[in-house]
C-alpha cells in the first residue's frame, strides 16, 4: 500500500471513495449516504498517510488502531480499506448483499482491516478506551482513533468513557468526530443540543482541537500535534459537511440514511468527476 | 447411604451440619487470583464493588493489572473487549442487575457480535441475595446470556465449582458470563470433583425422577433426594453448571431413565435453565416437568431462607416438586 504524501494526492484518493460511496450504494439499493461522504477526507488521510496501518500489519502488535463507533458509516471505510488493499475494489459492489463480506454495518469478523464491529452507536469510544489503556499496561506506543458521529454524543455511554479516558490521562488516545450538524431526526442541534461540545471535553480533562474535516493538510497537522500531547487524550472536532461533494445532499439530514436512485447517482458521479479535473497540483 | 455418585468425589460432610460454608463468588475472587499469577494477560475491571465482588482480592495481588471503571457498567464492558482485541483477558465484575442488566446492548453487539474476549462476573444473582431486596436479585440473567451467540453461561453450585468455573473461562476464547450469588452456601464439591464445560454431572444416581438444575440451589436438591428416600422414591440428581452450551446427552438419558424432571434455579422459569432443558426434551424425549424457580415476580427483602421458603425454592418446595410430577408419570 503505497502512502500519499502531497495533499493532491490525497485529494484526489478521497474523490475516487466519495465515487466509491456512490457506486456502493447504488447496487446496494440501501445504506447511509451522508456520513460517508463527509468523512472521506478523514478516512483518507487516515489511511493513506496518518495510520501506520497496512494490509501486511493487520495483527501487527505495533500498528496503530482505528475504531470506527458510527458503524452505518460502513460505506466510507469498506472503501477506503479497498483502495488501500485490504481486499478487491470490485468487492464494494457487493456491499448489504447476501452471503458478502461487507455487512450494512462495520464487522470485524467478515471485513479485513476492520477492528471492531459497531452499529450500535455510543460504544466505540470505550473500545478505543480499553486499546489505549492495553498499550499504558503493555508500554507500547501506537495510538489510538476511534471516529465517533456527533448524533452518538447524546449517549450517555458516550460519556462514561470520555470521563473514563480524561481521568486516566489516556495520551495515546485520539477521537477524531465527525462535526456534520446531522443526525435521523434532523439538525443536530434541533434534536438535542451539543453545541459545546468543545468546552464538555475540556472540562472532562482533554485536549481539543477543531478543524475544517476537509482541509487534509488540517487533518493531518492536528492528528500530529495529538499524537505530540503526552499529558491528555486528545479529542480533534473536525467540522464537516454532511454529504460533502454531491450538491442536493450537501447539508440535509434527509440523506442519513437513503441511497441515490439510478438518476440522482449519475448526477451525483458526474459532479465528482468534475472535481477531479479540479484537483491539480499546482493550484494546492 | 447417601447414594452419591462417586465419580462426582461430593464432600462427606455435604448433608451434615458441619458442611464447610462459603458463598460463591469467593470462587471467583480466588480462582482470578491464581489464574493472575500464571498468565499476565488477566486483567480484572470492576464498578465500585470491588469488595463485594471479591474484586478486591486481584486489585490487591495485581494493582497494575486492576481497572477502577467508577459506577459505569456500559463503558466496563467496551473498555473490556478493546483490552481482549489487544490481548488480554478481562473479567469485569458488579452486580448481575447492572451487567447483563444495564449494559446487555453492549454485551450483544461488541463482546458476542464481535466474539471478543471478555469474561462477565455477574454477582449477587438469584433471590437468595436477601435483605437488599428486589432490586438487587439478578433473576433475569441467565435469560439475558444464554440467548446471546456466542455466549458461554457458567452457573457454579458451590465456590469450588466457582473457582473452577473461573479456570475454565479463561481457557475459552470467547465471550464467558459467570453467575454467582452472595450468600454463604454449602461447599459439597471437592477438588476432586469433575468440572468439564459443557458437561453435567451426575451427583446422585436414582430412577424415579431427575432433579435437574445449576446453583447453589443444587445443595437443596441434594437435601430433597436424601429425604425422599424415606418415601421410597429414588432421585437422581444432576448438576448443570454449563447452561450454554447445554449438554443434551445428559438431559435426554435422565428422561429416558426417569420419566419425570424437576428442574431448579434461583431465576425466573422463563428463559432460564428450567427452560434450556425443557428446550432440550421437546426435541429429545419429552416427559412431565416441574418447575423450581421464580414465577413471574420479582423479590422482595428478607434474610435469604424466609425469601426461598417463601418463593418456594427450598428443599420442601422441592420434595413437592418430586411428589407431584410423580403423579403426572
Ligand atoms: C444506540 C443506537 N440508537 C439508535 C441508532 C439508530 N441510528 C443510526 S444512526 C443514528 C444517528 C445519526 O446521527 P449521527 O450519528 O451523527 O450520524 P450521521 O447522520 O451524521 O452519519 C441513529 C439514531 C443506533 N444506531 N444506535
Ligand atoms: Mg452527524
Amino acid at each position: 500500500m503505497e502512502r500519499l504524501t502531497t495533499e493532491a494526492d490525497l485529494t484526489r484518493m478521497a474523490n475516487t471513495v466519495r465515487k466509491d460511496i456512490i457506486k456502493m450504494l447504488l447496487a446496494a439499493g440501501s445504506g447511509h449516504s451522508a456520513g460517508p461522504l463527509d468523512l472521506a477526507d478523514i478516512a483518507t488521510a487516515l489511511y493513506f498517510n496518518i495510520l501506520n496501518f497496512s494490509p501486511k500489519q493487520k495483527t501487527d502488535p505495533d500498528r496503530d488502531r482505528l475504531y470506527v463507533s458510527c458503524g452505518h458509516t460502513a460505506p466510507v471505510w469498506y472503501a477506503v480499506l479497498a483502495r488501500a488493499g485490504f481486499f478487491p475494489i470490485e468487492e464494494l459492489q457487493t456491499l448489504r448483499k447476501l452471503g458478502s463480506r461487507l455487512q450494512g454495518h462495520i464487522d470485524r469478523l467478515t471485513t479485513p482491516g476492520i477492528e471492531s464491529s459497531a452499529a450500535s452507536l455510543g460504544q466505540g469510544l470505550s473500545i478505543a478506551c480499553g486499546s489505549a489503556y492495553a498499550s499504558k499496561m503493555d508500554k507500547k506506543t501506537y495510538q489510538t482513533y476511534v471516529l465517533l458521529s456527533d448524533g452518538e454524543h447524546d449517549e450517555g455511554s458516550t460519556w462514561e468513557a470520555i470521563s473514563f479516558a480524561g481521568h486516566y490521562k489516556l495520551s495515546h488516545l485520539t477521537a477524531i468526530i465527525d462535526r456534520n450538524n446531522i443526525q435521523i431526526d434532523g439538525p443536530t442541534e434541533t434534536v438535542m443540543k451539543k453545541e459545546n461540545l468543545k468546552d464538555r471535553y475540556e472540562a472532562f480533562g482533554w485536549h481539543v482541537i477543531e478543524i475544517n474535516g476537509h482541509n487534509m493538510e488540517a487533518i493531518i497537522d492536528a492528528c500530529n500535534e495529538a499524537k505530540a500531547i503526552v499529558e491528555y487524550p486528545v479529542c480533534i472536532i473536525a467540522h464537516t459537511i454532511a454529504g460533502k461533494g454531491v450538491d442536493f445532499m450537501e447539508y440535509k439530514f434527509e440523506w442519513h440514511g437513503n441511497p441515490p436512485n439510478k438518476e440522482q447517482a449519475r448526477d451525483a458521479l458526474r459532479q465528482l468527476r468534475s472535481l477531479d479535473n479540479k484537483i491539480n497540483p499546482s493550484d494546492l | 447411604m447417601s447414594n452419591f455418585s462417586k465419580a462426582a468425589h461430593l464432600s462427606p460432610a455435604t448433608l451434615r451440619h458441619d458442611v464447610h460454608m462459603a458463598p460463591t463468588r469467593d470462587g471467583y475472587g480466588i480462582g482470578v487470583v491464581e489464574l493472575g499469577e500464571n498468565d499476565e494477560r488477566i486483567a480484572v475491571l470492576c464498578a465500585d464493588l470491588a469488595e463485594s465482588t471479591r474484586s478486591n482480592l486481584f486489585r490487591e495481588k495485581f494493582p497494575e493489572r486492576f481497572i477502577e471503571m467508577g459506577v459505569a457498567e456500559q463503558n466496563m464492558a467496551n473498555v473490556a473487549v478493546g483490552l481482549s482485541l489487544n490481548g488480554k483477558i478481562p473479567f469485569i465484575a458488579t452486580y448481575a442487575v447492572f451487567s447483563p442488566g444495564r449494559n446487555w446492548d453492549q454485551i450483544r453487539i461488541s463482546s458476542c457480535y464481535n466474539n471478543a474476549n471478555v469474561k462477565f462476573i455477574g454477582a449477587h444473582a438469584g433471590i437468595s441475595v436477601g435483605p437488599d431486596g428486589g432490586t438487587h436479585q439478578a433473576l433475569e440473567d441467565i435469560a439475558l446470556t444464554r440467548v446471546l451467540p456466542n455466549m458461554t453461561v457458567l452457573v457454579p453450585c458451590d465456590s469450588e465449582e466457582a473457582r473452577k468455573a473461573i479456570h475454565a473461562a479463561a481457557k475459552i476464547n470467547g465471550p464467558v458470563y459467570i453467575r454467582l450469588a452472595r450468600v454463604a452456601t454449602p461447599v459439597f464439591t471437592t477438588e476432586k470433583t469433575p468440572f468439564t464445560v459443557g458437561k453435567a454431572l451426575q451427583l446422585r444416581d436414582g430412577d424415579d425422577v431427575a432433579i435437574i438444575g445449576a446453583g447453589p440451589i443444587m445443595h437443596s436438591a441434594l437435601v430433597a433426594a436424601h429425604q425422599l428416600v424415606e418415601k421410597g422414591i429414588s432421585c437422581r440428581v444432576i448438576n448443570l453448571p454449563t447452561i450454554k452450551p447445554i449438554d443434551s446427552d445428559a438431559i435426554e438419558q435422565a428422561a429416558r431413565s426417569c420419566r419425570a424432571i424437576v428442574t431448579v434455579e434461583e431465576h425466573q422459569i422463563f428463559g432460564g435453565v428450567g427452560s434450556a432443558i425443557t428446550e432440550v426434551l421437546a426435541q429429545t424425549y419429552p416427559v412431565p416437568v416441574e418447575f423450581i424457580g421464580m414465577h413471574n415476580s420479582f423479590g422482595e427483602s428478607g434474610t435469604p431462607e424466609e425469601l426461598l421458603h417463601k418463593y418456594r425454592m427450598d428443599a420442601p418446595a422441592i420434595v413437592r416438586a418430586v411428589l407431584k410430577v410423580i403423579k403426572r408419570k
